[in-house]
């Protein structure tokens, strides 16, 4: 029942990044089962992620559809998401997809956060034909979670999953 | 299902009950998260306080969302919408945390919409009206600077709830805050005129700055919760001069903020007799952001889609 339940939660797409399954992008921490009842844990990317309530909803619903009666879905907020739990597949999929997928992040070091007062954003790699070429042009894109990058050598105008 | 454009997915007539859409229905976004208080912590200084820091994000957030449309460009538009909703959730999981905190239940939405406008607990800083777009980065540096130093102090937080929440929010303001620092840079290193408007900007805002730090008895008595204000100030003052450093650009000088009484200081937003945003006390603007932001949940109370 638990392998059954858990596949069936896996498989749920984000509504913003379709190409990922919430296990792909991280936000899946946890799936329970006490006797009957399915117990679902989900982190948010952001705070404002607007997809949430869809995801939960979505969790529950292919979990009924599936037979799953008794589904509850529970908001973990710690530890805060952050990009580096996109799965090594999730990054596969970014990267297909022509979304540059996010580097690994600079642990924080716990005092005070520094600025960044470059505008030039990370290196990042064209995930069309690979070049280092890249320069980003704006710092906010469709989605909170990412940036738009342009490539110089293939004029490719891309998304960059933000490393936060 | 697809969800290959907004339409179909919010009109799709499927599994009933769980379809939700934008601006009402939406769920409690600490669900299944323990919310009892901690021991030793009076409820109703918690729910206080999340109010404050919550309405702080919600009225800044509702500020950023007047500009959509109004961005000098589709990029800034875009930076400017996503920070506001950022702040929005921020604020979701503050006001929900504060109807928990002091068992009175109330929602969200109770919070945003059902209050009047000396119930809000926001600073000042977060609810005036911007002249232009220099004075909304200068307002966003002030406002992103003093809350991320805030935010890292509340990881710490002896209630698990909002050292959640602050956790998450760290990594979010500390991108606004980079955005805009990067624009007054940009604005205040640029030409002759941008630089004006840039200094115009911090001249607006500097006033303001002052009851950011200002002491509460609900912080006082929130000791290993709460941050005190006060201790962020270093910290604030190090990254301005910073980025007015970068930006060739000098901090204005505002007159000392007096907050005995009839002495009025010499800055006209040094609070009357040391009232401020904290203590309910607002700025002109504010009952006309209230009317617009309340404006439909108070024509039609309760209405769901």
């Amino acid at each position: 029942m638990l392998v059954r339940a858990r596949q069936v939660a896996q498989s749920v797409p984000d509504p913003e990044l379709p190409m990922l399954t919430v296990a792909d992008l991280g936000i899946l921490r946890d799936v329970a089962v006490t006797g009957t009842r399915v117990v679902v844990s989900l982190t948010p990317t952001y705070s404002g992620c607007p997809a949430m309530a869809e995801i939960r909803a979505e969790v529950a619903s292919r979990l009924g559809a599936a037979g799953f009666a008794d589904v509850e879905v529970r908001t973990v907020l710690n530890p805060p998401w952050t990009s580096d739990f996109i799965s090594p597949e999730g990054r596969r999929k970014l990267a297909e997809t022509g979304i540059a997928p996010p580097r690994s992040r600079t642990k924080p070091t716990g005092g005070p956060v520094p600025l960044t007062l470059f505008a030039r954003g990370p290196r990042v790699d064209c995930p069309v034909c690979g070049s280092a070429d890249t320069v980003r042009t704006a710092a906010f894109s469709g989605t909170a979670c990412k940036d738009l990058y342009r490539c110089r050598a293939c004029a490719e105008p891309f998304e960059h999953v933000k490393e936060v | 299902m697809g969800f290959d454009t907004a339409y179909e997915s919010i009109s799709e007539e499927s599994d009933s009950g769980h379809r939700w859409a934008f601006g009402t229905g939406f769920t409690d976004p600490l669900a299944g998260v323990d919310t009892s208080v901690p021991a030793g912590v009076d409820g109703a200084d918690l729910a206080a306080y999340c109010l404050m820091l919550g309405d702080d994000a919600l009225i800044m957030s509702h500020r950023l969302q007047q500009w959509l449309a109004r961005a000098p460009e589709l990029e800034e538009e875009t930076a400017l919408a996503n920070i506001a909703l950022d702040l929005l959730g921020q604020a979701r999981l503050l006001l929900t945390r504060a109807g928990t905190a002091d068992g009175s239940r109330q929602t969200e939405d109770d919070y945003a919409f059902g209050r009047a406008e000396r119930e809000f607990r926001n600073v000042r800083l977060a609810e005036v009206a911007d002249a232009d777009f220099a004075g909304l980065v200068a307002r966003l540096l002030v406002f992103s600077t003093w809350r991320l130093a805030l935010l890292v102090r509340l990881q710490s937080s002896a209630d698990p709830v909002l050292a959640a929440v602050a956790a998450q929010g760290v990594k979010e303001i500390a991108y606004h805050r980079d955005y805009a620092a990067q624009w007054v840079i940009r604005l205040g290193d640029g030409t002759d005129y941008s630089r004006q408007r840039m200094e115009a900007g911090l001249a607006a805002v500097a006033p303001l700055v002052a009851e950011l730090f200002a002491p509460s008895a609900t912080e006082e008595r929130l000791a290993g919760v709460a941050v005190i204000p006060a201790q962020l100030r270093a910290e604030f003052d190090a990254v301005i001069a910073q980025v007015m450093a970068e930006a060739r650009l000098d901090w204005p000088e505002v007159g000392w903020l007096d907050t005995t009484e009839g002495s009025g200081g010499s800055s006209p937003r040094a609070g009357a007799v040391g009232l401020f945003g904290r203590g309910g006390v607002h700025t002109e603007a504010m009952g006309y952001l209230l009317a617009e932001m309340q404006s439909v949940a108070r024509a039609m109370p309760g209405a769901t889609w």
